[in-house]
């Protein structure tokens, strides 16, 4: 392992066990924080029991679809946007302010539109990821090499087979930066809307936990969150990485 | 000229389909008309303008701290390589947690009301600016510290002279991206477990089933935030523009 990745691991075990040792020592009230082993033991009996499956299930499949439906609709748009270089122009500073609307504040429309289920969740995921998508697919498309434009045009592809076989492939790069955005962005979306307002899935079992007291259950559930996430955006690192050195950037 | 033609007529169409939408699903939605004489009517009401400055206050609070924190932890690791490298991947993975899963633990330490709003805005926040910060001045050319170091300033000179003004084209890239995550915290905050505030405002109408008290909130909410991102995107551009 590398010196780098040596400290690294370091700083966040020691945070880890300078956690537990203040939760051992009764430094933090077991009623605001429990000890990290506890959170660890607590989620295994959880996922042991099983109680918990269908709520899993069901967010990942929410973010899922959120994932999916904003990085190709984020794509097609940003393809078709930067096709009409009139409506960029006019479209980019909306673009550039959009993650400064309060989204969430739009969850209760969504509710009212697609009902108090999947839809309304699904719909702020998609909401969350797809612009990020959209950006990085205007700027991949902007750094394309023109001769592959001008390749495109000798072989008279229409628009969107030069979108598919040649701007795809040549953005790559930039459009990965899309793609791991709107992974971490579904997933932001689709579990605040599920812990301010629904019926079932992760964040609103966290939020019933709270609700209830039931710190040890919340801790775990929190816990089980933290280190999916984590996981999967390292997949994503991990994969761009190695993406990255096979085109040779 | 003709962008900004452009951008209006963009606009015509968002209102467009607004109406559209309106027309389609009565009930769901208020038409543009409408949603703005009720946010008039509300700017004029006793009662909302509590709920507002707690909203105000809690966030520019929060602002300043996700401000001074992230500058403070973003300019002491872009100045030591090692601590950089480290913390990247770190502060990235922070940067794409659901932190909404954090805010109980939030609530257990500060307990219901101002200062739990303000700790959410500022996780929120902070991490942006410092990685943003971090960059800026990992990425400053070597021969600034060089000659701050031929001129024999001292550490915390070389901060303000040369650190800060060569890294400031791209703090204000982060920071844009800070105040809009901070308002995110904030009323994210409100909107879980609050009894004032703009969030709680929403949540309020939704539970009353009040479309239109809802969509002119959510109205207000935009002009201000659209309006605040646009003038530091305006200043990112003259200051990146400036440095270039």
């Amino acid at each position: 392992m590398t010196r780098v990745g040596f400290l690294r691991l370091l700083v966040v075990g020691g945070f880890v066990l300078v956690l537990e040792a203040m939760c051992r020592t009764g430094l933090i009230s077991p009623r605001i924080l429990i000890a990290p082993s506890e959170m660890a033991l607590r989620l295994a009996q959880l996922l042991a029991a099983g109680k918990f499956n269908a709520d899993i299930a069901e967010t990942l499949g929410n973010v899922a679809i959120a994932f999916v439906l904003s990085v190709g609709g984020g794509f097609a748009i940003g393809a078709a946007i930067h096709a009409l270089p009139r409506l960029r122009r006019a479209i980019d500073p909306f673009l550039a302010s959009y993650y400064a609307l309060p989204f969430f504040a739009f969850y209760p429309l969504f509710i009212v539109l697609f009902g108090l289920g999947r839809g309304a969740i699904i719909a702020i995921g998609f909401l969350f990821g797809v612009v990020a998508m959209i950006i990085a697919t205007l700027n991949g498309f902007d750094r394309i090499p023109r001769v592959l434009v001008k390749t495109a045009h000798v072989y008279r592809m229409g628009p969107v087979s030069a979108a598919l076989r040649i701007k795809l492939p040549s953005a790559t790069p930039y459009l990965f930066t899309g793609v791991k955005l709107a992974i971490a962005y579904s997933f932001i979306g689709v579990i605040a809307a599920e812990f301010i307002m629904a019926s079932s899935g992760l964040g609103y079992s966290i939020a019933y936990a709270f609700n209830n007291f039931d710190n040890r259950t919340m801790y775990a559930l929190m816990l089980f969150v933290i280190v999916l996430v984590t996981i999967v955006n390292a997949l994503f690192h991990g994969y761009e990485q190695r993406l990255l050195r096979r085109l040779g950037c | 000229m003709r962008r900004l033609l452009d951008i209006v007529l963009l606009m015509l169409a968002g209102l467009a389909i607004w109406h559209a939408l309106h027309l389609a699903a009565p009930f769901a939605l208020t038409s543009p008309v409408e949603t703005v004489t009720k946010a008039w009517s509300m700017l004029n009401s006793a009662a909302f303008w509590p709920h507002a400055l707690e909203t105000g206050k809690a966030f520019l609070i929060a602002l300043l701290l996700a401000i001074l924190g992230g500058l403070a932890i973003g300019l002491g690791l872009g100045l030591n390589r090692t601590g950089a490298q480290v913390a990247e991947p770190i502060l990235v993975s922070i940067y794409s947690l659901p932190k909404v899963t954090l805010y109980p633990v939030i609530l257990l330490v500060f307990g219901l009301g101002l200062p739990a709003k303000i700790a959410f805005g500022t996780i929120h926040g902070i991490i942006p600016i410092a990685l943003f910060a971090m960059n800026a001045v990992r990425n400053l050319a070597n021969v600034h510290f060089k000659t701050a170091r031929v001129l024999r300033l001292s550490r915390s000179q070389t901060l303000l002279t040369v650190v800060m003004p060569g890294a400031l084209p791209e703090i204000v890239s982060g920071l844009r991206i800070g105040f809009s995550l901070t308002l995110l915290g904030v009323l994210i905050g409100e909107m879980f477990a609050s009894q004032r505030g703009l969030g709680f405002l929403i949540m309020n109408a939704i539970g009353l089933h009040d479309v239109p008290a809802i969509m002119a909130t959510i109205l207000l909410l935009a002009i201000v935030a659209v309006s605040a991102s646009a003038l530091l995107l305006w200043l990112d551009h003259r200051l990146h523009h400036r440095a270039a």
